[in-house]
């Protein structure tokens, strides 16, 4: 039960956040057309410049624009392309982080790693006598998990179309509610239970219920942006940790496979629900959901607004991936000064100028995914840990090469097929020819 | 096996290649990915026109650490994690020592990286091809006499005299001199340290 309604609300939840978004404008687009307009933005980098207006929108699934209309090409590129290290650098750190929180616990508590049932989106078991049945049940289990992912999706999306933002930031409230209580609750049982640390109930109901409490405010209202973030990471791992539990072992993997697949379609296609979700926001000029993207920059998304109660979540200017022009219309663009000026002064510490204000936004399905790959190497490769440090390497590479094409097309795209592709790659090679050569050399230690 | 073991030899087999890594790559974030994706990055490199780009001395160090670090890690991280678990050393007639030696070791092969990455970077770029010679052979050679465990006592002492020359080569090749030495030593010429070094 808890694991059906977990799955559901984390499904959708999940599937939104599979996309890396770079804030990336296509300067010279823009400045050709002799318009301001916001430019393709995609994963999440963010820009601020100091002398214009920013057309920012944050896409819940990853994607931030930075739009400086009116600026000479030049100007853009080289303000572009100059934090395109940092950024990389400011995404390291949070999946690093996530990755660490998850293969530690995935190495030291052992309730994650027995099996335990499945869940209801995986029904066909893995316990069969031939190789075949098995690699066909988990190809069904795949088909069976993507396709609630691609309903899901497009409900959201139809939800979205049609207005129902109380029913949307209902769901949303719900699944981080049972996140930051119920997962944390059984994580916390689970981490005490394998240190053998009693605790009495009245300690650990207050524990929780700050966390938790916190967490909400954080996530969904205001609050520091390093607490923020620390939440982000800490609900993914631990959505991650969920899943690398109940999906069996050839499942996982394919399903990985699959769900890169899926990212890839939904965020490029002109059809894909991702990126008309994207569009819809950014013809409606409004912020899409909160609590699905990672932020690392001055957040102006969460815990910034303040002067406008309607959108309160953000000041996201809707942002328009494919570099239409047309919905480039719908924007005012004296709105967006105002917008950006405003939730600055709000916070004197997190004053946005200059380079500083740079940021990048990362969804956190991809969060999720890049962690169950590693959990699941981890968690397999028999106390090996070659074979988990290539895949966290293989990750970050992908990372680095996708955020190098965001720079090079500026346009939103998804962040898990090269990371997982690679790190998919880095797992089978190193688990099955690199695992045994190491081990053979350390024992004898000899070194190459 | 204790966590004293464990501690120890971490920290002997992977204290300098943190030490390098937190003072002079941790602080800027280009050097984190030559670190990471290598050469690879060679399409980063041209989307940071602001900064001076990064010389090839620190192109070579950084992918030589890199390189460093993931072959010590790769060949000592599976022992460090068998040396937390239960067990006796040597119960079979081995050596006892046999962590503290693959600590050394990894240390050696670390810094040998480090040094190898410099020289090596530096004979391609003046095609000095008889240096590229050099690196391998000593890196087979290292290699090779691996093979003489479990005498380690040799094994050792000739890798790390092949290690000082290799840095005194590394450091002559990357511009610096007994002149320059003294300075820096003495506290005396802040240019010269590293991480305030831009391309040369």
């Amino acid at each position: 039960m808890l694991t059906f309604m977990a799955s559901d609300s984390e499904e959708e939840v999940c599937d939104e956040r599979t996309s890396l978004m770079s804030a990336e404008s296509p300067t010279s687009r823009s400045c050709q057309e002799g318009r301001p307009g916001p430019e393709d933005g995609e994963n999440t980098a963010q820009w601020r410049s100091q002398d214009s207006d920013e057309d920012c929108e944050e896409d819940p699934d990853r994607y931030a624009c930075s739009g400086v209309p009116g600026r000479p090409p030049g100007l853009e590129e080289e303000l572009t392309l100059k934090y395109g290290a940092k950024h990389v650098i400011m995404l390291f750190v949070p999946v690093t982080l996530c990755m660490i929180v998850v293969v530690a616990t995935i190495k030291s508590v052992r309730f994650y790693t027995e099996k335990n049932g499945q869940l209801i989106y995986t029904p066909f078991t893995e316990d069969t006598p031939s190789v075949g049945q098995r690699l066909l049940n988990s190809v069904l289990n795949t088909l069976i998990m993507i396709s609630v992912i691609v309903v899901m999706t497009i409900f959201l999306v139809v939800l979205y179309k049609y207005r129902c933002y109380k029913f949307i930031h209902g769901w949303l409230i719900m699944s981080s509610l049972m996140l930051l209580f119920l997962f944390t609750y059984i994580y916390l049982g689970e981490v005490l239970k394998t240190y053998n640390v009693a605790m009495d109930y009245p300690t650990l109901f207050l524990a929780v219920w700050n966390f938790g409490a916190v967490g909400m405010v954080c996530i969904h209202w205001k609050g520091p942006l390093v607490l923020q973030q620390g939440y982000l990471i800490m609900i993914s791992a631990l959505m991650a940790l969920v899943f690398i539990k109940y999906l069996p072992e050839w499942s996982a993997w394919v399903i990985l496979g699959a769900i890169s697949v899926y990212d890839l379609v939904a965020v490029l296609c002109p059809k894909g629900p991702l990126r008309m979700l994207v569009e819809t926001a950014q013809e409606r000029n409004e912020p899409i959901f909160p609590a699905l993207i990672y932020s690392s920059a001055m957040v102006w998304t969460v815990g910034m607004a303040k002067l406008d109660p309607s959108s309160q979540e953000a000041l996201q200017l809707p942002y328009d991936p494919e570099m239409e022009e047309d919905s480039y219309d719908g924007f005012g663009e004296p709105s967006y000064p105002e917008a950006f000026e405003a939730p600055l002064s709000g916070y004197p510490g997190e004053e946005l100028e200059g380079e500083e204000e740079r940021g990048v936004k990362l969804g956190l399905g991809d969060f999720i995914f890049y962690s169950v790959l590693v959990g699941k190497a981890a968690a397999a490769a028999n106390g090996d840990w070659n074979t988990t440090l290539a895949c966290f390497i293989a990750i970050l590479i992908g990372l680095c090469l996708t955020l190098l094409l965001l720079a090079v097309f500026k346009k939103a795209l998804p962040a898990l097929p090269i990371s997982i592709t690679f790190g998919l790659i880095f797992y089978f090679s190193t688990d099955n020819l690199v695992r045994p050569f190491m081990d053979t050399l350390a024992s004898h230690q000899l070194y190459i | 096996m204790t966590a004293a073991v464990f501690f120890g030899c971490a920290f002997i087999a992977f204290g300098p290649a943190l030490a390098l890594y937190i003072f002079t790559i941790a602080t800027d974030p280009l050097r984190v990915i030559f670190l990471i994706a290598g050469k690879a990055s060679e399409g980063l490199k041209s989307i940071n026109p602001e900064e001076t780009a990064p010389s090839m001395r620190l192109l070579a160090y950084v992918s030589g650490l890199g390189f460093g670090i993931m072959s010590g890690v790769f060949s000592f991280v599976n022992t460090l994690s068998d040396s937390l678990g239960p067990g006796t050393v040597g119960i079979h007639g081995d050596s006892p020592q046999f962590f503290l030696n693959s600590a050394f070791m990894t240390l050696v092969i670390i810094l040998l990286h480090v040094f190898w990455g410099i020289v090596f970077f530096d004979g391609c770029e003046k095609k000095k091809w008889y240096v590229l010679l050099i690196v391998l052979l000593t890196h087979l050679l290292v290699s090779t006499q691996t093979f003489l465990s479990p005498y380690y006592g040799a094994n050792l002492v000739s890798a790390y005299i092949i290690m000082v020359f290799m840095g005194i080569w590394a450091f002559f090749v990357a511009g610096g001199s007994c002149r320059s030495l003294k300075l820096c030593l003495l506290c005396q010429d802040k240019d010269f340290l590293l991480y305030n070094q831009r391309s040369r």
